[in-house]
């Protein structure tokens, strides 16, 4: 029971990487680019609902409404001023311009708020549960796979389905042919980092409520948004989301089993994958 | 006495250090068909992209209507009016071929083309509308990118090279289609290799060999050897 | 009128500096006995760091293998250390170049996991590597577990006599492994081996179809670069006398700053980890008291160098001066008749 408990606890965590990863995967297909600081940017967020919710009041998936345009604005400009000027063959520039985003946020966290770990307080909703058979499954873990599912499907929807999405993807397949048709390339990544930052603010607010953060925690995060896209599938949404759960229920069996082991197990289901599945489980593009 | 719809005034192009294209001087006369001819490396290519702005110039370099669009971005001189139908067809692979025509429209400039015109043309797109671009034979591929370049609504639309790599039944009918794309008062420069199809639509034609024009006229009234001189540079 | 070509490997400008190197290291080896003990700790750090900041540049700059996860390497050579000393009694020399044995044995099945990534998504799985050299260490309680151990004082004591001589041992040590890396690295590089890794890094597809065997090239590569990692490693934290897995491993200290360094410095030159750490050190010095402030401004320096100069302090130098210190290309001189 308790390893049935723990493989349903896990894919409900799996929800919440899945959210992590979605706006990583998002800006790799739209522009080929990993982006370091993103681990950084959903604890931003996180702190954003902090202080939304503590000057205006509200409860934390209500200061959604303050944090998801906020982090969307900030995604639009960060693109158009730094990222865009360092899209091209080489490697190097986005990963060092990344990585050193990630410094400035970490420490710019830190002199904001300190380094004390914080959490928001979502009331009732932390401690609510169903009952389904013998098993209890929190509202919330349970909320948070449904917006996970509904934020993928969004998102799906819009790739596929709507002229922005077109967009997206004849920008990704030929940037020069894409200005041929009007579509100004600058502009259409700025609007898939402000796409892939909303999706992140959802994760931020849903992390903040869940678990405890501080400044330092932007990198966990990252790991686990890369291992859950690397184990579903390059390019692959709904391949992220059983990406998410993999790493999740690999990491809740660990911890059934050894407490301390928890993260390990989730490192190691993660480089079983890699070494059998190089491209993933549902790959769709190729690195 | 024929507008000239596009000018191109002492046009020069770079790769890097190399020097593609020398002082180049080049009239498009409203409504007319315009053959540019030349051998593979010659700079045809250049010159198509320094009109739609992937390579930038100075700004009086290239004129359209009067508006000096020679620094202008690809999009902005797309949403002027200025159409390509790019060498190797070009399709987006992450696009259906209806996709890859609404793209095309999305300039949304007002005109006859829409996607009912562009599958009366076509009709076989019609039936493949919801495939991926990329698994239709190169014929059909073409076919696509004009649609898809006609979907702007384009005053001027230039053709790259496009019966590069398709078979000669193939290439004759799109040749055929032709005078029903290009009606209705819409420029055309065609790019080619094959002199004779090139030629045979156009009214007028510039041959273009090492960078420089090196022959212009009417395309009726050029003689063989005019054209082998200018072509291979042979004096 | 004749006139005749040489083809030369150095220039004026590097025999210059070449006769200045030595002196300058000769000054430094005598430094025991000029300086104080907080320069000399001061100058081992720096030695180490610009050690760190070579092999990383080697990794990166010429072969393309941009790693996030080196401190997997510096913390195992420090718990190797650790280990060797503490259970297997080995003395510290013997345990120090046993720990880069060691380093360069385990990043063989490592780099066998991690190369099947590449880019950035490389990267981020060097950092998880890290993260499992972490977390595995993290459950080792007889190396004091998720809190660390300290270096026992008769270990300590055992390398030299009196305090004064292991603070200089230490120096030396240091100041060794940071001549050893760059000579090395010059000498790879100026190497037919090294030849094949400029050609990799300026175009992979190009030199591939040369016949010259990317992938064995570039996980030899990494193995050396992890091996000497992890000797660096170990001097580090025979300095510090303590280990603790967050410290051992800490992605700020062994992988940030170095990676600063190397891009200010200059990416892909041997000189640029050189400027680089003098210039990282000089803003620690200066500005290390607004501590999270500093780390701001380094951020934001690693950005504008980045998008501004990508070719760092060195790489602006060297273009505009044609100068090169390190003689690797070749030079093609006209020595001129009448």
């Amino acid at each position: 029971m308790d390893f049935v408990n723990a493989v349903v606890q896990g894919t409900l965590l799996g929800g919440l990487y899945a959210l992590f990863a979605a706006g990583l995967s998002l800006i790799f297909g739209v522009m080929r680019l990993v982006n370091i600081a993103h681990g950084d940017l959903i604890v931003l967020a996180a702190y954003l609902g902090l202080t939304t919710t503590v000057a205006l009041g509200v409860h934390p998936l209500v200061a959604l409404v303050v944090v998801v345009p906020a982090m969307a604005g900030i995604g639009y400009v960060l693109q158009r001023c730094v990222l865009n000027h360092t899209l091209g063959d080489d490697i190097l520039p986005p990963l060092l311009v990344t990585f050193g985003l990630s410094v400035i946020i970490q420490n710019a966290l830190l002199e904001g708020y300190s380094a004390d770990p914080q959490k928001m307080d979502a009331g009732a909703l932390e401690t609510a549960s169903v009952a389904l058979g013998p098993l209890s499954l929190g509202v919330l873990p349970l909320l948070t796979f449904a917006i996970a599912v509904a934020v993928i499907a969004g998102l799906q929807w819009t790739f596929y389905r709507t002229p922005l999405g077109r967009a997206f993807r004849a920008t990704s397949d030929n940037q020069d042919i894409a200005q041929l048709m009007g579509l100004n390339k600058r502009h259409v990544f700025g609007l898939a980092m402000a796409l892939a930052l909303a999706v992140t603010a959802v994760a931020g607010i849903l992390l903040g409520i869940r678990t405890s953060f501080d400044p330092s925690v932007g990198g966990g995060r990252l790991i686990f948004g890369f291992e859950a896209v690397i184990i579903g599938g390059l390019g692959n949404l709904w391949g992220t989301l059983v990406g998410g759960v993999i790493l999740g229920v690999a990491q809740t069996v660990g911890a059934t089993i050894n407490p301390g082991w928890q993260l390990l197990a989730g490192h190691i289901a993660f480089l079983v994958i890699l070494a059998v599945r190089p491209n993933g489980l549902f790959p769709r593009i190729s690195a | 006495m024929p507008d000239a719809i596009l000018k191109l005034s002492k046009l020069n192009a770079f790769y890097g250090d190399f020097q593609a294209l020398y002082d180049v001087d080049l009239n498009v006369n409203e409504g007319e068909v315009l053959a540019i001819i030349g051998a593979n490396g010659a700079g045809k290519t250049t010159l198509l992209r320094s009109i739609s702005g992937l390579i930038g110039n100075d700004p009086a370099q290239v004129t359209f209507r009067g508006t000096s669009i020679g620094a202008e971005r690809p999009d902005v001189v797309a949403r002027m009016g200025l159409a390509m139908v790019p060498e190797g067809r070009q399709l987006f692979p992450s696009l259906s071929v209806e996709e890859n025509l609404m793209i095309g429209g999305r300039v949304n400039r007002k005109g006859p083309w829409t996607l009912r015109k562009v599958y009366d043309l076509f009709p076989i797109l019609e039936e493949r509308k919801a495939q991926a671009s990329t698994s239709l034979s190169g014929g059909q591929q073409q076919m696509v990118a004009i649609g898809r370049a006609l979907m702007s609504n384009p005053e001027l639309i230039m053709f790259d090279e496009i019966s590069l790599g398709l078979a000669p039944v193939i290439i004759r009918d799109i040749y055929a289609a032709l005078p029903g794309i290009v009606g209705g008062g819409m420029s055309a420069v065609i790019v080619e290799q094959d002199i004779t199809k090139a030629l045979a639509v156009s009214s007028r034609v510039y041959c273009l060999q090492e960078g420089r024009v090196s022959l212009e006229g009417k395309s009726g009234a050029v003689s063989r050897d005019d054209i082998a001189r200018a072509y291979f540079g042979v004096e | 009128m004749s006139t005749d070509i040489r083809i030369s490997r150095t220039s004026s400008a590097a025999r210059v500096a070449a006769i200045l190197g030595a002196l300058i290291v000769v000054i430094l080896i005598a430094a025991p006995w000029w300086a104080g003990r907080a320069d000399m700790r001061l100058m081992g750090e720096i030695f180490l760091y610009l050690a760190l900041a070579s092999l990383w540049n080697l990794l990166a700059g010429y072969a393309g293998l941009v790693s996030v996860g080196q401190q997997a390497y510096v913390g195992f050579g420090g718990y190797m250390l650790f280990a060797l000393t503490i259970f297997a009694g080995l003395p510290p020399l013997v345990a120090i170049a046993l720990a880069g044995v060691l380093g360069a044995l385990i990043s063989i099945p490592v780099a066998a996991l991690i190369f099947r990534l590449r880019g950035a998504y490389f990267a981020i799985g060097t950092w998880v590597m890290a993260e499992v050299f972490r977390l595995s260490f993290a459950q080792v309680s007889s190396l004091g577990g998720g809190s660390g151990t300290s270096l026992p004082t008769d270990i300590v004591r055992s390398m030299a006599d009196g305090r004064s001589a292991r603070e200089a041992l230490s120096y030396w040590l240091a100041l060794g492994a940071a001549l050893v890396v760059v000579t090395a690295v010059y000498l790879l590089l100026r190497s037919r081996k090294g030849l094949a890794l400029t050609a990799i890094r300026d175009n992979e597809l190009a030199s591939a179809s040369l016949g010259i065997d990317i992938w064995r090239t570039k996980f030899l590569v990494y193995v050396v670069t992890s091996g000497l990692t992890a000797v660096v490693g170990a001097l580090i934290f025979l300095q510090k006398l303590r280990i603790s897995p967050d410290a051992a491993f800490s992605v700020n200290d062994w992988t940030a700053f170095v990676i600063f360094i190397v891009v200010i410095g200059g990416i892909g030159t041997i000189e640029g980890p050189i400027i680089g750490t003098i210039v990282f050190f000089l803003l620690r010095e200066t500005l290390a008291d607004l501590g999270t402030i500093y780390l701001m401004v380094l951020g934001l320096v690693a950005i504008v160098v980045m998008l501004k100069a990508p070719q760092g302090v060195w790489g602006f130098i060297r273009h505009r001066f044609d100068l090169q210190l390190f003689p690797l290309g070749y030079r093609v001189e006209r020595s001129k008749d009448t």
